[in-house]
């Protein structure tokens, strides 16, 4: 269930980071953010659902997992949220030049990163927030021996010449580009299905109709098309890279069940396969806040179903064209660079 | 009553009754248009039918590109879509349309699986979906899942060209009227090698003929290409099964083997 909101978020967040006692609270006691004032009403388009039409943003530096030593604890006070990013600020400054290689396998420095310099408006630890300990669950034990094994395998062909460090920081073979991870591949950088946030590009755009409702991921121009028109899923054996969507109105909040999973995934959803189904709550919590909701059950990769919270805040701004395969060297100097590799080793 | 109806002539009696009639007519017609609110409500699942993705102007039926495959992925001929029948090319421009459609089976970028741009996205063999919103209307296309945002109020100059370009629209009356620039000049208008410079200018004219027929009027301008502005005219078709939805058709790993495959294994 949502929570309720009941001030202007800029106002909170503004009182949070200069440790007034607007939001000052007992740390066993749940933060309660307000995010709309008190007369505000739930913006509807003509066919009375509420209208989540606009420009949001996911970016934050509010940690995907908590850290392991803040154990339940769910929110910062007003003084740990402004001595959590004074930390990342000095981490974010900080000088990463080195003399070697590395400044150039590091070129995407933080200078590159677009992830604000702000936590989340609900001020939690943690964007997973079930269960209690704000981690992933770990994951089932035949899950965990296929990715083993298939590290393993990686790791083994990797000892030869002509492997890469893909965009996911692993070592990769870059025999066909079908080795390479999604990203460099430029199918997915992991920020569709749930709506994640990483390391720029953090926009989504959502357009609106009485039965369909359409969700522009600026990150690799990826649209989901969701059909509120009560239609069935596709059958269960027609898969998709990312899931077949349908909305519901439970309310005023907006719900979206996927399922009909590929079982190939990026980033933060890498271990999920085709078992996969998400469930994603939407509710317009301010003027300038969609509270976005997701849980994760995917039985035979996690030990648990697990959820998570993204304040959606509203950017005054447009989304870009933010084209990948169509210029996609990396791609291209991934595969040149091992071949040169293999031929100058005479492999 | 009697004396009132008197007072109406013949003549004038057949004209009310013709006005009525025309007016029930046309209410009829009104209402079977799909609105939003004052608007034309252009929302659904659209697709062009016909050849013009094969070609644009009048073609007549052809072997297709493998010849081993037989009648399969021929192409057929088509009527054409452009209005006149010609695309008016500069002297130079035709020589270059010349080339580009003798290397059309490894250079159309419909094969790489680039985004198509406008206004090949349109009538492409796939689907596309119009999400008309508030303040924006939402194009989103099954191929390459190539989109674009179309803005009813005025977002300012495009920072930069793009593949599927810089929509601003407005309504003219019942029309939708959408201007499109800032195009990248690698895109092709179909699978004949007919293409366009960076200085394309492309005004759009959706106009809903009726519930289920949308017609599709696109005018194109380019002065290093074309010696006059040219427009196509054709109908776009309303999906009207009740499965019926966008799948995907993320066509990057089919064209990944043939993009690559003189660096990779």
């Amino acid at each position: 269930m949502p929570r309720l909101y009941r001030s202007i978020m800029s106002a909170a967040i503004a009182a949070a980071l200069a440790g007034s006692g607007a939001l000052a609270q007992q740390s066993s006691a749940p933060a309660r953010l307000e995010m709309a004032p008190e007369n505000w009403k739930v913006p509807r388009l003509a066919n009375g659902r509420p209208d989540l039409q606009g420009v949001w943003t996911n970016k934050s530096i509010t940690p995907f997992e908590r850290p392991e030593q803040l154990g339940n604890k769910e929110f910062f006070t007003a003084e740990e949220a402004q001595e959590f990013l004074r930390a990342a600020r000095e981490r974010g400054n900080r000088d990463n030049r080195t003399d070697d290689v590395s400044d150039v396998l590091n070129a995407y420095n933080e200078f590159w990163w677009d992830s604000g310099n702000a936590l989340l408006p609900n001020l939690r630890t943690s964007i997973v927030i079930d269960p209690p300990n704000g981690r992933i669950p770990p994951l089932t034990q035949e899950r965990r021996a296929a990715l083993d094994a298939q590290r393993a395998a990686v790791t083994a062909r990797c000892e030869q010449p002509g492997c890469a460090v893909a965009n996911s920081g692993a070592m990769a073979p870059a025999d066909e580009p079908q080795a390479l991870d999604l990203m460099t591949r430029c199918i997915s950088f992991g920020t569709t299905v749930p709506m994640l946030p990483t390391a720029y590009n953090n926009n989504y755009q959502i357009v609106q109709t009485d039965d369909a409702i359409g969700i522009v991921t600026e990150m690799v121009h990826q649209v989901r098309r969701i059909p509120t028109n009560g239609n069935p899923h596709l059958p269960s054996h027609v898969k998709q890279w990312f899931g077949d969507p349908r909305g519901r109105w439970d309310g005023d909040t907006l719900v979206v069940e996927s399922t009909n999973f590929k079982g190939d995934f990026y980033g933060r959803m890498t271990a999920a396969d085709e078992s996969l189904r998400v469930v994603e709550r939407f509710t317009r919590a301010g003027p300038d806040v969609l509270l976005y909701e997701f849980t994760v059950d995917d039985p035979t990769a996690w030990t648990a179903p697990w959820s998570g919270e993204i304040p959606l805040v509203k950017v005054d701004g447009l989304l870009y064209e933010y084209a990948c395969h169509e210029g996609n060297r990396g791609m291209e100097n991934i595969l040149r660079a091992a071949r040169q590799e293999m031929r100058d080793t005479g492999r | 009553m009697i004396k009132r109806k008197d007072s109406f002539s013949t003549a004038q009696r057949w004209w009310l009754s013709f006005a009525a009639g025309a007016a029930l007519l046309g209410a009829a017609s009104a209402s079977a248009q799909p609105r939003e609110g004052a608007r034309p409500n252009l929302s659904g699942i659209w697709q062009a039918l016909g050849t013009a993705n094969w070609e644009l102007e009048t073609h007549a039926a052809e072997q297709g590109p493998v010849a081993s495959l037989g009648a399969l992925f021929a192409v057929p001929p088509g009527p054409g879509v452009v209005v006149g029948g010609e695309i008016p090319y500069l002297p130079a421009a035709l020589e270059q349309r010349r080339k580009n459609r003798e290397l059309r089976w490894t250079n159309d970028p419909e094969r790489k699986c680039f985004m198509p741009g406008v206004p090949r996205a349109n009538y492409l063999p796939y689907p596309f979906q119009i999400v008309q919103g508030t303040n924006t209307i939402l194009l989103t296309y099954e191929f390459a899942d190539a989109v674009r945002i179309v803005h009813m109020t005025d977002p300012g100059p495009a920072p930069d060209y793009s593949w599927m370009g810089w929509s601003v629209g407005r309504w003219d009356a019942d029309t939708l009227v959408v201007e499109v620039t800032d195009q990248r000049e690698e895109t092709w208008l179909d699978r004949s090698g007919n293409y366009h410079s960076d200085e394309l200018r492309v005004t759009e004219r959706y106009t809903l003929r009726s519930p289920d027929v949308l017609m599709y009027e696109a005018t194109l301008e380019d002065p290093k290409v074309y010696s006059r502005p040219w427009t196509i005219r054709l109908p776009l078709y309303r999906h009207v099964a009740d499965n019926a939805q966008l799948m995907d058709f993320k066509c990057i790993p089919f064209a990944e083997d043939l993009l690559y495959s003189e660096i990779g294994r």
